[in-house]
């Protein structure tokens, strides 16, 4: 009997605790994703519904017209009236921001793409070479990686000014493809391949290219996803290069324009915001378990 | 048997050869004219001056004020990602109900660009924001956060929202490494989750706690990125960062001033990767194999 009764204290303490942990879990939660779902649902709101939420963080830029100013902000989730006057505006009037969202694209799609194709070839050659001299050079590449813009853009700055590519698009492309992140993250993935894989095909008679081409490359497929992904936030966020590399603002992406906005225009920043996130946010949604993948890859826990 | 392993030899070098050229071209070659443009007076004349540029940059007003106040954020956004990381990955390590949910839900901010938030944040954190009317409900004064000695605290808030699921990821998989048995048997030996948890998994965490630690140094050193998306060119002095220091000097191109301050910024990066390395070495090992 009395043991009955400590079962279910034990149960019970185990329960709050379950509870508690939920919890917190879910104050974090919310923390977290206020920030984005606020940004989202004030993208549906009229510029007079926020001036009239915000109107005193961004009124200095009002002149003219009576516009009716809160003293203190309203966080709002949900908008008086849905409206998708701002989306209107951004896509069929003002060029401007999509034209730097189309500045975005073009700097970092061809980023993703060559800098994976690029490592693949990389992280096979330091996979199938042996020496010293690889380890070396390995090791050079993540002290590379390691490194923050602080001290990379100064060689990338003075490399663009010899070869007169300042200010345009090839100062961010070229560096972009060379950086040595996917290479580490492949050469760590393919390391694992057994190298009776590579064996057996060089038994057989396959030429390096042909194991790259048909043994080693369809084995990498769900981690280039994951390196993609990786590759892709980063310089979808990207701040720095643009600031240096390209003194012509026309070119910025949209994630420097972003911060620039005019106050009076806050409502069509909210939906360019919004507009800007949808990429990452599609991709998370479709690859979440290669992202995490990749992390853990990054991380050295994995391989 | 001998001409196989240099034609595989020849062939590796064929396949690293696009990027080696790359990271020769833009990052190696350049930085040796970095090391030199810090050696000497001025390009033109270039005497070689050896330590005087540094010495110039280490009593620069300018950079006194960002390098410290780089540290002092470093030093509290560091401990606080990695405690917060953990506390979530220990969350989620138990059985909560939508967990999957969770850490959808605490990744998220990774996808998100932080341009894209940075003017909800200005709502929250403006004189006139929700977080002081907030505070002001518990009697606490108004700030105008980002202009006053407390704006690190809104970028350490950014910067952990931004990094926290990273870190959540990387010891979630280190506490589902642990093996099961032993802390089945510690169970079964009727040890309390406290015990549990520091007897046991501690151990198996501590060269993820060492790694994770290291790694949010190095991030924290990009935070610049969330300042200028807030503040602009010229943010308030407690979050004048190295960044700016670099990005004034690249608008009046004094390439020796530039380079002394790159030079300093990757010797100390040197070291903290080399910490990051032994640690790996070290720790990394005994647990694994």
């Amino acid at each position: 009997m009395s043991k009955k009764h400590a079962l279910s204290a034990k149960k019970k303490k185990k329960i709050a605790g379950l509870c508690a942990a939920t919890l917190i879990a879910l104050v974090f939660a919310l923390i977290f994703l206020t920030p984005i779902v606020l940004t989202v649902t004030n993208s549906f709101m009229t510029q007079s519904e926020i001036n009239a939420n915000y109107g005193s963080v961004f009124a200095k830029s009002e002149r003219g017209g009576k516009v009716y100013i809160s003293e203190t902000v309203n966080l709002k989730f949900i908008p008086d009236m849905v409206s998708f006057i701002q989306y209107y505006t951004v896509l069929f009037k003002s060029p401007n921001y999509l034209f730097k969202f189309w500045n975005s694209v073009i700097l970092v799609v061809p980023i993703v793409f060559f800098q994976l194709l690029v490592a693949m070839f990389a992280s096979y050659g330091f996979t199938r070479a042996k020496g010293r001299l690889k380890e070396i050079v390995f090791f050079l590449y993540i002290i590379l990686m390691l490194m923050p813009y602080q001290v990379t853009l100064v060689p990338n700055y003075l490399v663009s000014t010899w070869l007169h590519i300042v200010n345009t698009n090839w100062a961010i492309w070229l560096p972009g493809i060379a950086s040595p992140f996917a290479v580490y993250l492949l050469t760590k993935f393919m390391r694992r391949i057994p190298s009776s894989y590579f064996e057996a095909a060089q038994i057989d008679g396959a030429g390096e290219w042909q194991i790259f081409k048909n043994i080693c490359a369809p084995l990498c497929k769900g981690c280039l996803y994951s390196v993609a992904i990786l590759v892709f936030i980063d310089y979808w966020n990207m701040v720095e290069q643009p600031l240096i590399l390209l003194s012509d603002s026309e070119m910025h992406p949209l994630s420097v324009f972003l911060s620039q906005i005019n106050s009076g225009e806050t409502g069509l920043a909210f939906a360019v915001a919004t507009i800007y996130m949808i990429p990452g946010i599609l991709i998370f949604l479709y690859g979440e378990d290669y992202l995490v993948e990749g992390i853990m890859y990054q991380g050295g826990v994995k391989g | 048997m001998k001409k196989r392993t240099r034609m595989q030899k020849i062939s590796a070098a064929a396949f690293l050869s696009p990027s080696l050229i790359g990271v020769l071209l833009f990052f190696v070659a350049p930085f040796m004219v970095v090391i030199y443009y810090s050696l000497i007076d001025n390009p033109i004349t270039a005497n070689f001056v050896w330590f005087k540029n540094f010495a110039n940059v280490f009593s620069n007003g300018a950079f006194k004020l960002a390098g410290g106040n780089t540290l002092k954020f470093s030093f509290v956004a560091m401990p606080l990602s990695v405690v917060l990381g953990l506390l979530l990955a220990i969350l989620l390590d138990r059985n909560i109900p939508l967990r999957s949910q969770f850490r959808t839900c605490f990744l998220t901010p990774m996808m998100v660009p932080v341009a894209s938030v940075v003017l909800i944040v200005q709502v929250m954190f403006h004189y006139n924001g929700a977080v002081n009317q907030f505070l002001s409900n518990f009697g606490i004064g108004k700030t105008d956060w980002l202009k006053s000695q407390y704006a690190q605290v809104v970028i350490i808030f950014l910067f952990l929202w931004k990094n926290l699921g990273y870190n959540m990821i990387l010891f979630l998989a280190a506490l589902e490494s642990i093996p099961r048995d032993i802390l089945e048997v510690a169970t079964l030996e009727s040890a309390n989750p406290w015990q549990i948890f520091w007897g046991i998994k501690i151990r198996y965490l501590t060269s993820t706690i060492l790694f994770v630690t290291i790694f949010s140094l190095i991030n924290s050193f990009k935070v610049f990125r969330e300042i200028y998306l807030l503040t602009g060119e010229h943010p308030y002095d407690p979050i004048y960062m190295l960044q700016h220091f670099m990005n004034n000097t690249f608008q009046s191109f004094d390439y020796q001033k530039l380079s002394a301050a790159a030079i300093i910024m990757s010797l100390v990066m040197v070291i903290i990767i080399g910490a990051l390395f032994i640690t790996e070495n070290h720790f990394g090992k005994d647990v694994e194999e």
